[in-house]
């Protein structure tokens, strides 16, 4: 899956990568996909807390060599 | 997506704590609601500017600017501090495991426009002035706090 922007939040410990996500949300339009790398183990439960309260919908996730990544669609 | 509002009230003036408050807020903040942060007693010398700001002030109050921490770097831990040691000790290992700094944090508050609001009775009782505090806050009271509790559906007391 392709995302319309990629953001690395690779080595960023809880808030940033939630806090990064977001500002990199802005700039997308509805519709269009996240696509966020991260090393925060907490992010497989918190992405997609922060998706379903911001209106977000993760399409896709993998977890890599530690890396996460999320596939998010703006709503 | 309607728009919640979240408040914190940041009482403690401990490292450990305004960290905690910080990394809610933002996170917060990131979720998409409107967030309030109130600073009273021991929080407000999280906002104190580093430098040292010269003011015409009673006995007391210079007793107070000068035994209060000035800021997010001189903060102690609230448990394990010894003297200032602990915190330095929790700072440097933060460092190593790449955690969000304070100062970092404050920053990035400002970044999504939380509202930061110094309560001006509690500054009266510290006799900390406007002018030793950071640029961008508000000045109220607990009738301003309670109004936006009041709207928001998170309120914590750190």
């Amino acid at each position: 899956m392709n995302g319309d922007k990629v953001l690395d939040a690779k080595g960023l410990s809880c808030p940033m990568p939630v806090v990064r996500a977001k500002k990199a949300m802005d700039e997308l339009k509805s519709g269009q996909v996240l696509e966020l790398h991260t090393t925060d183990s907490g992010a497989t439960n918190d992405i997609p807390a922060w998706a379903k309260t911001a209106g977000h919908l993760v399409k896709e996730q993998s977890e890599e060599n530690g890396v996460y990544k999320f596939w998010i669609q703006k709503g | 997506m309607e728009n919640n509002k979240s408040t914190l009230v940041v009482f403690s003036g401990d490292l450990d704590k305004a960290i905690a408050s910080f990394i809610i807020a933002t996170g917060s903040a990131a979720m998409g609601n409107q967030v309030t942060m109130f600073f009273t007693f021991w929080g407000l010398n999280i906002l104190r500017k580093e430098q040292y700001v010269p003011l015409q002030k009673s006995f007391m109050d210079k007793m107070f600017a000068k035994m209060l921490p000035r800021g997010p770097e001189k903060l102690g831990i609230s448990k394990m501090n010894f003297g200032g040691l602990g915190a330095k000790m929790m700072k440097y290992t933060m460092k190593k495991k790449n955690i969000t700094t304070l100062k970092e944090l404050i920053e990035m508050a400002k970044e999504l426009d939380i509202k930061m609001v110094a309560c001006t009775m509690s500054m009266d009782v510290l006799g900390i002035k406007k002018e030793e505090l950071i640029d961008g806050l508000e000045y109220a009271g607990v009738a301003s706090y309670l109004a936006e509790a009041n709207e928001a559906n998170i309120n914590l007391f750190i």
